[in-house]
């Protein structure tokens, strides 16, 4: 009977940090090099008995959460409880034990088995590394484990080596060599996404039998929100290393609400012939976890992006590239002479002070940022801007400073989202007011 | 309707093993009309490929052709390496599926398009060159900014666009895609195929794209084949196939197809073939659940059901060709669980 | 339960498979590899029967109370003729074969047995250990080869009575940073494949995880550099012998020290002193060499190219299985 009151693990403020190394002249004077903050604040409780999907695109931080999780990526900051015992910063040694009871399936089937090892030297690794040597009550378990899963008759898989098997033969492998142990938690990271659409179907289902026969607990670390969609019970929105939305499955993709789950649901491939490619796609991409955006990271992004945000002189350049990219090379030439190297609002500031180059003046400058706003005035990189001054030789840009997102509730779910935040969307309103007229 | 750019017809790509021949691509005829995007699916294994390469001759050591390639008219089977190779490029391109390892690190962005504009348009000017790529480069949303930059400056989505750009800035009227954007992002996949999909509009060239994503197909395409062990089983309107598939293959496979609508899962039981020897009469009746007798003696005619589908199905005839007693169900031995991929 | 001879099957299951490319190895890879393996397995054998092969003792220079003729021509009697202290040319080659052999293979055991593990163990904890490790051995890569196996074979020379040892030892200490370099670096790389995570994930310990995950994927360089090296330590074992060091010629017979001893007499134009240790030099180390070449040429994935056979594209029968509709 499974006891949903009590969380089996729970989360608290969870960072991950990864330094990386300054150039070396960067070292020789003691400034240190950025962090990419792969995980960045996340508390979250997985309850015993249900399948939590963690989605996200590249560099949200899903699968260095899932790492984090199990203990092979050290915890920054933050907690990690496990079955009611603290495990943040356990060594290695005492987490040894643990690791009967909490596995990971991991992604690539083609890598996650040694090459040198046979399927049955494999799967039964785990039970040697654990003390269980006894020979013959070992061969039973991988028997027995193997059958499980499919991987029968067992004789005609147990001498064979990896590069023997197909892709979902050896995901059916990994699974078993996961599970021999017992164990009540199992971190499955794209299990089946580089597995074929047919094949795909038989391990998920391989899965969801597990999970009812062992009463497992799975945290499901995707990008694909209609496998997720299916399997999972609540479903957890990562991007860069926050999380931005989370609630039962239903909610989300009845009600999607923060605007980076909305737009994922869109552009979601799906083969109704009715369809056609979704034109209403966020630009750009998910951008450098070294240098995140201010305020909240998907704003350089959001169609429904405003004041609080956190509009900066680098969504300036971006939107200046933008333009030029769309204009004649005469234009552009003339407009880029007067703005100068646009890697000078290359940083994360809510004031700027462009230099006019070349022959142009500051007045030039304004004049370009019109002739932009015109061309296109819903672009909500226009609702951040709270000043324009131009001198005789440069252009003053001030932006509203960020108001940091939260998660709140919001209906079923948690979203972290201005839209939805009381006291953001109030303060952005009194800045409105009082904004002075350019 | 006027002539195609690409013709393919009857098409075998062998490679030589010392366990016999892969029939990587086994009898394959196709068309695509410009503008025109045909969309080529199937699993790992099918061939698709290889079918996409070999129809740019870019076939590795030890591979043989037979049959015909013709692209506005002209066989590439046919032609010597060395004037296949001065057709690629302005006549024919290719996007491949990692476009990190295919620009090379050492060489800025400019010096990528350079040296492509001056080995097959050699009278253009600098300043020629210069207006060209930055044209090309910001129709796919690339800033002039960033155009003397290294390629591990940009995201892979951005190098992607980049080697749409230079696989477009010489106006290739035929485009093979193999696996544009299986290695992106869900969002910068749908931007891609969005510029993929326009390019008729911009630039009139007819795309070949390769995926296994059925997804894509269905909102990218105009036409699809479906390709399954080196055959192509079923081709027609996107559209129609999705809404109405004749071959079982299609079916099972649209039907496995985990989308936001799945309710309940669905799979196709046993794996795909070996390619050396393939099954005897149609390829997929080990794994079909409508196998009759014939399916398994002989080898299915290809039957054009309506106006614009071709299907390669004994279940759609030709009657007259299938012997007394040939349309009973086929008794199968159950296929066992893992035997499946 | 499984049978004595399946579970036979089962042990040697890896090591078959590990060679199975050697047997699928076809062109020249295979003939570099039949080659080298031939002519080393020829001086192999010479250095093991020894003995019996040899018409004479390495230094012997007299039988039956005669003494041998001084610089005799080839010819009956000495087929390859006698040098200036009457040694027999043959005998001191087959004994040679012998001295050669037995200090390239300590020499190559002591690497292997030293440099293997450390690289192992650098590659794959880092940290300062291996900062100091990868320093210390590429400070010896700096030593110019011969100039470093010289100044080891004369500073061990007086403590050391074996001058086979003495030239085992010189020769290994010159080749461990091969062995080191060589595994570390693929050590480095396997370190971050998904199985050796999920072995840690699995629990494992670390000397769990270098002895089953990433020793057998590593090692597989090792043969290929090893022979290698194999014949690049014959050169220096002849060199230190032309030179002096290493075996002395009271404890053994040496190629290198035979041609030094030649040089003067090439100029009176005896020509067999010379040239048969020469010859037996160059022979040795050829094919120690093919014998490598054509190893990493076949198990190399890399470089391995794949047999390919003709495609020939018959008509495809299409009433193959006729015969099943009818019955």
């Amino acid at each position: 009977m499974t006891d949903y009151a009590e969380p089996l693990v729970s989360l608290h403020g969870l960072k991950t940090y990864y330094s990386i190394r300054g150039s070396f002249l960067d070292r020789l004077v003691g400034r240190t090099g950025a962090a990419v903050r792969a995980v960045d604040d996340v508390s979250l409780d997985l309850r015993k008995g249900e399948v939590l999907g963690l989605v996200g695109e590249s560099g949200s931080g899903k699968t260095t959460l899932g790492r984090t999780l199990l203990g092979l990526v050290p915890a920054t900051e933050g907690s990690i409880v496990f079955e009611g015992r603290d495990i943040t910063g356990l060594r290695e040694h005492d987490l040894r034990e643990l690791r009967r009871r909490m596995q990971i399936v991991f992604q690539d089937p083609h890598a996650s088995l040694n090459p040198a090892m046979t399927i049955g030297q494999s799967i039964g690794h785990p039970l040697q590394i654990h003390g269980i040597t006894n020979r013959e009550e070992a061969q039973a378990r991988v028997a027995e484990v193997m059958e499980r899963v499919g991987l029968a008759p067992v004789e005609q898989y147990v001498d064979k080596y990896p590069s023997d098997l197909s892709g979902g033969q050896k995901q059916r492998a990994v699974i078993a060599r996961a599970i021999i142990l017992n164990p009540v938690l199992l971190v499955a990271d794209e299990p089946v996404s580089m597995l074929d659409m047919s094949v795909r179907a038989k391990i998920l289902e391989l899965m969801l039998a597990l999970k009812h026969d062992f009463d497992l607990t799975y945290l499901y670390i995707t990008h694909d929100l209609a496998t997720a969609k299916f399997f999972c019970d609540r479903i957890a929105i990562m991007y860069l290393g926050r999380i931005v939305e989370i609630g039962p499955s239903e909610a989300i993709y009845e009600d999607p609400k923060h605007p980076y789950t909305q737009a994922l649901l869109r552009a979601i491939p799906e083969p109704d012939p009715r369809r056609t490619i979704p034109r209403d796609l966020p630009r750009g991409e998910v951008p450098d976890a070294s240098r995140p955006p201010l305020g909240c990271s998907f704003h350089p992004r959001c169609p429904k992006a405003f004041e609080v945000c956190g509009w900066e002189a680098r969504d300036l350049k971006e939107l200046l590239e933008r333009r030029w990219a769309g204009l004649d090379e005469a234009g552009f030439e003339a407009e880029r002479e007067a703005v100068g190297p646009v890697g000078e609002l290359d940083v994360p500031a809510t004031h700027v002070r462009l230099a006019a180059h070349g022959s142009a003046h500051g007045a030039d400058l304004g004049s370009l940022l019109e002739r932009a706003r015109a061309a296109d005035p819903a672009e909500p990189f226009w609702t951040g801007v709270r000043r324009i001054a131009a001198e005789n030789g440069a252009l003053e840009v001030d932006w509203h400073e960020p108001v940091e997102p939260r998660l709140l509730p919001a209906g079923e779910v948690e979203v972290e989202c201005h839209l939805y935040d009381e006291s953001a969307l109030s303060e952005a309103a009194r800045r409105r007011e009082s904004a002075i007229p350019e | 309707m006027s002539e195609p750019v690409l013709a393919v017809r009857n098409l075998r790509l062998w490679y030589g093993t010392p366990r016999g021949s892969v029939r990587a691509v086994d009898g394959v005829s196709l068309e695509i009309g410009a503008g025109e995007v045909l969309g080529l699916v199937g699993e790992s294994g099918c061939g698709k490929s290889t079918l996409g390469r070999g129809i740019l001759g870019l076939l590795p050591e030890g591979a043989r052709a037979d049959g015909e390639v013709l692209y506005k008219g002209r066989n590439l089977v046919a032609m010597s390496p060395r004037e296949l190779r001065r057709m690629r490029g302005p006549d024919l391109g290719l996007i491949f599926q990692e476009p990190m390892t295919r620009l090379d690190p050492l060489m800025r962005i400019e010096d990528h398009f350079r040296e492509t504009l001056e080995q097959h348009e050699p009278k253009l000017t600098d300043h020629d060159i210069r207006r060209r790529s930055l044209d090309t480069l910001g129709r796919m949303g690339i800033p002039p900014t960033r155009y003397r930059q290294y390629p591990h400056e940009f995201s892979g989505g951005m190098r992607q666009r980049i080697m749409i750009a230079l696989a477009l800035v010489l106006h290739p009227s035929l485009l093979v895609a193999d696996e544009p954007t299986t290695s992106l992002d869900v969002i910068v996949e749908a931007q891609i195929l969005r510029i993929l999909a326009d390019l008729k509009e911009s630039f009139g060239t007819a795309l070949l794209l390769i995926t296994h994503n059925l997804g894509i197909i269905a909102e990218a395409c105009d036409r699809v084949a479906v390709m399954y062990a080196g055959q192509i089983v079923e081709e027609g309107d996107a559209r129609d196939v999705f809404a109405e598939p004749k071959h079982p293959y299609t079916r099972e496979l649209l039907r496995s197809t985990i989308s936001l609508e799945t309710q309940e899962l669905h799979s196709i039981p046993g794996a795909p073939p070996n390619l050396i020897t393939p099954p005897t009469g149609c390829h997929f009746h080990p794994r079909c659940p409508d196998v009759m007798r014939v399916c398994a003696a002989r080898d299915p005619i290809e039957t054009a059901p309506e106006p614009g589908r071709r299907v390669l199905c004994w279940l759609h005839g030709p009657d007259s060709e299938i012997p007394e007693g040939g349309e009973a169900p086929l008794e199968r031995g159950r296929i066992a669980v893992a035997e499946e991929a | 339960m499984a049978t004595a001879a399946v579970r036979l099957n089962r042990r040697t299951l890896g090591l078959r498979r590990a060679l199975a490319p050697i047997a699928e190895a076809r062109g020249f890879p295979r003939g570099m590899l039949w080659t080298g393996t031939g002519m080393t397995l020829l001086f192999v054998l010479l250095a093991i029967f020894a003995p019996v092969l040899s018409p004479y003792g390495f230094d012997q220079y007299q039988a039956n109370g005669h003494r041998f003729d001084q610089l005799a021509r080839p010819g009956h009697g000495h087929i390859l003729g006698t040098t200036v202290q009457s040694t027999d040319v043959l005998s001191r080659i087959v004994w040679g074969a012998q001295t050669e052999l037995e200090v390239v293979g300590l020499a190559l055991a002591f690497g292997l047995v030293i440099g293997v593990p450390l690289g192992l163990v650098s590659g794959y904890f880092g940290g300062p250990f291996d900062r100091v490790a990868v320093l210390f051995m590429d400070a010896m890569f700096a030593f110019p080869p011969l100039l470093l196996a010289i100044v080891i074979a004369f500073l061990l020379g007086n403590s050391v009575s074996s001058g086979v040892l003495v030239a085992a030892l010189a020769i290994t200490i010159v080749y461990i940073p091969q062995y080191f370099r060589v595994v570390r670096n693929h050590v480095i790389s396997v370190r971050e494949e998904p199985y050796v995570e999920a072995a840690r994930a699995l629990g494992a310990k670390p000397f769990t995880i270098l002895r089953r995950y990433v020793f057998f994927n590593v090692v597989q360089n090792v043969p290929v550099i090893a022979t290698l090296n194999a014949a690049d330590a014959v050169l220096t074992l002849t060199a230190l012998g032309f030179l002096g060091y290493g075996v002395q010629p009271s404890q053994g017979a040496e190629w290198g020290y035979d041609v030094s001893r030649a040089v003067s007499d090439a100029a009176s134009g005896i020509w067999w002193t010379g040239l048969f240790p020469g010859l037996a030099i160059v022979m040795l180390v050829t094919g120690l060499t093919l014998l490598g070449e054509g190893l990493n040429e076949t198990i190399n994935p890399v470089l391995r190219r794949r047999s390919i056979r003709r495609v020939d594209f018959a008509a495809p029968s299409m009433d193959a299985g006729a015969e099943l509709l009818d019955s």
